[in-house]
């Protein structure tokens, strides 16, 4: 079984987030990088599909090229290969064009499964996977918080929980799935899969070179951090002395009569 | 110009986030738009009552499509949008939920229309520069961040933050005109389509909840949480927890409350042991209320909440949950 992971490289967010001055991006001079939470569960989904049928875990992400960190904690992991469609600095690519991008490699290769995360972290667009899907002509489920696929490698069931049911989609291979967290617990890379990812050649292609016009996704004109209410919480003590204070305050919300 | 609003049902009922939804659909009506309202459009049993109330004069009730499939959901959605072109060439929009149904169904419209889609917006207005642009604030960060943001295209698709904007009936209700369509959908339109399965959640899931008792770091244990569950029990809630309970395996996934688990918008937060990540506050800042319990009294999450208790919560709940019972 093939299968292309497609990741993208986000700041580290800790206790708050700081701008540029232009306020156009997050100001990353102090902070690392990683991928989603929901993309490491891909990745890892995808190294256990491996382990099982046999074949090729492909990572491929649109970023600069320091994305290349990215991509090789990801070989670190068990992945295969590692693709990078490469972008200017400072350069942020709307859902449209990046489903184009990434298309020019899913569609390269003969994949017989495509995972993304549900929603990049950063950008949250909720629409990356979906759009890619229908360029290739195939068919999608997204959010699942499992996958379980048939013995035979021909179909795969992607399920989640929603509005307390569970949903599940029967999907025939080849297929695009977009999980969440959950999935599955990650694995810690491995002391010689880091060492093999060190040594790793990645393939990288100019974004340019993969013949995407320009698409009309929405255009960002600045970033902002809401409004914190910087309101001053109200003490209602220490330990259990707090009580009838904390009584006195949920009959005033309106939760006991 | 028609502001087509997909709205999902809760039960019999409009579901919250489609409220809110309609809401913000309402707003991009031209002002004095009497008359006009928004065109609901419902898959299933429409809930007329709801509808009426927050201003959908027109309500599209789609059949040929059974139960749940993102594709052919959108595929309806796209003939409607043709059919609803005027000669005005004005700009239509189709608004949803950002739930995970919304945000699916038209990140599918998007795919088949070759639209662009702004996911879990807070506002939306004509745009200051004029024309047919719209300007719009959406989610980035699962709301820790705001993008503003021009959105230039022949119809606008847009997905409602569900804890970000409010759900507001309009003025007054409208009369509502019912119109039956059938959806025009292929064999592979319907090819993904969801089977459902009851849910092991008893009923009260995360995401609609009334109350939430969350639990954190501070829990010490998964046998800790037997006071959360039994103070959510009394009040009629559920429980919910931070990232790090389930990394540490003391509870499933699918109770964790943030950016990478369940965005919540119950009245009462109660958090308890919760230091409060950054990421932990994109899942609950959509709660009315934050009271939160922890030994660290310079815990974000002490500071950031509405009330505060300094101390151990494992002392603090059995005495409130004793409290609780005194009263009967």
């Amino acid at each position: 079984m093939d299968i292309l992971v497609c990741v993208k490289r986000v700041p580290t967010v800790g206790g708050a987030i700081t701008l540029t001055a232009d306020s156009r991006a997050i100001d990353t001079k102090a902070s690392g990088f990683t991928i989603s939470p929901h993309e490491e569960c891909a990745v890892e989904e995808a190294v256990r599909l491996v382990e099982r049928f046999g074949g090729s875990v492909t990572i491929v992400s649109l970023g600069p090229v320091e994305a290349q960190e990215q991509l090789r904690a990801c070989l670190a992991l068990g992945a295969s290969a590692a693709v990078l469609v490469e972008t200017a600095p400072g350069v942020e690519t709307g859902p449209m064009a990046t489903a184009a991008a990434l298309y020019s490699v899913a569609a390269s290769g003969a994949f017989d499964l495509i995972l993304l995360g549900n929603e990049a972290s950063d950008t949250g667009g909720y629409q990356v996977g979906i759009r890619l899907a229908h360029l290739l002509g195939r068919p999608v489920a997204t959010g699942a918080k499992a996958i379980a696929v048939t013995d035979d490698g021909s179909s795969l069931s992607a399920s989640r929980s929603y509005r307390g049911v569970t949903e599940t989609f029967t999907l025939p291979l080849p297929c695009l799935v977009t999980v969440k967290e959950g999935i599955n617990l990650p694995r810690y890379p491995s002391l010689p899969g880091r060492l093999r990812a060190k040594r790793a050649a990645i393939k990288r292609i100019p974004v340019a070179a993969t013949g995407t016009a320009p698409a009309g996704d929405v255009r960002m004109t600045r970033l902002r951090v809401p409004d914190a209410p910087r309101k001053q919480a109200t003490v209602l003590g220490h330990g259990a002395a707090a009580v009838p204070a904390l009584v006195a305050v949920l009959a005033e919300i309106g939760v006991i009569s | 110009m028609t502001v087509w609003c997909l709205v999902e049902l809760d039960g019999d009922a409009a579901a919250d986030a489609s409220l809110r939804a309609l809401t913000l659909a309402r707003g991009l009506l031209p002002d004095g738009a009497d008359g006009g309202g928004v065109a609901a459009v419902v898959f299933g049993a429409p809930p007329l009552a709801d509808l009426a109330a927050y201003g959908a004069a027109d309500v599209y009730v789609v059949s040929g499509v059974d139960g749940y499939a993102p594709q052919a959901w959108a595929r309806a959605l796209t003939e409607l949008l043709g059919a609803g072109r005027g000669p005005d060439g004005a700009r239509h929009a189709v608004v949803a939920a950002g739930t995970e149904h919304g945000n699916e169904v038209l990140a599918h419209l998007g795919a088949i229309t070759g639209l662009p889609m702004a996911a879990n917006c807070v506002a939306v207005s004509a745009s200051a520069s004029g024309g047919t642009a719209l300007d719009l604030v959406r989610q980035r960060w699962a709301g820790l961040l705001l993008e503003e943001a021009v959105l230039e295209a022949p119809a606008a698709l847009l997905t409602v933050a569900t804890d970000a904007v409010g759900a507001a009936p309009a003025a007054a209700p409208v009369s509502v005109t019912v119109h039956e369509v059938a959806a025009a959908v292929s064999g592979a339109d319907l090819a993904v389509r969801a089977v459902e399965t009851p849910g092991g959640t008893g009923g009260v899931s995360l995401a609609t909840a009334r109350v939430v008792v969350g639990g954190g770091r501070g829990v010490g244990s998964a046998e800790g949480f037997a006071p959360l569950e039994e103070l959510a029990a009394l009040l009629g809630g559920v429980v919910g927890v931070s990232r790090v309970v389930t990394s540490e395996g003391w509870r499933p996934h699918s109770m964790q409350v943030g950016q990478t688990g369940t965005k919540i918008t119950p009245d009462l937060y109660l958090a308890c042991g919760i230091s409060g990540a950054i990421q932990h506050f994109a899942g609950c800042s959509g709660a009315r209320h934050i009271i939160a319990i922890n030994t660290d009294a310079s815990a974000p999450m002490m500071t950031r909440a509405d009330y505060a208790v300094a101390g151990d919560l494992h002392e603090v709940l059995p005495a409130l949950i004793e409290a609780l019972r005194a009263r009967g």
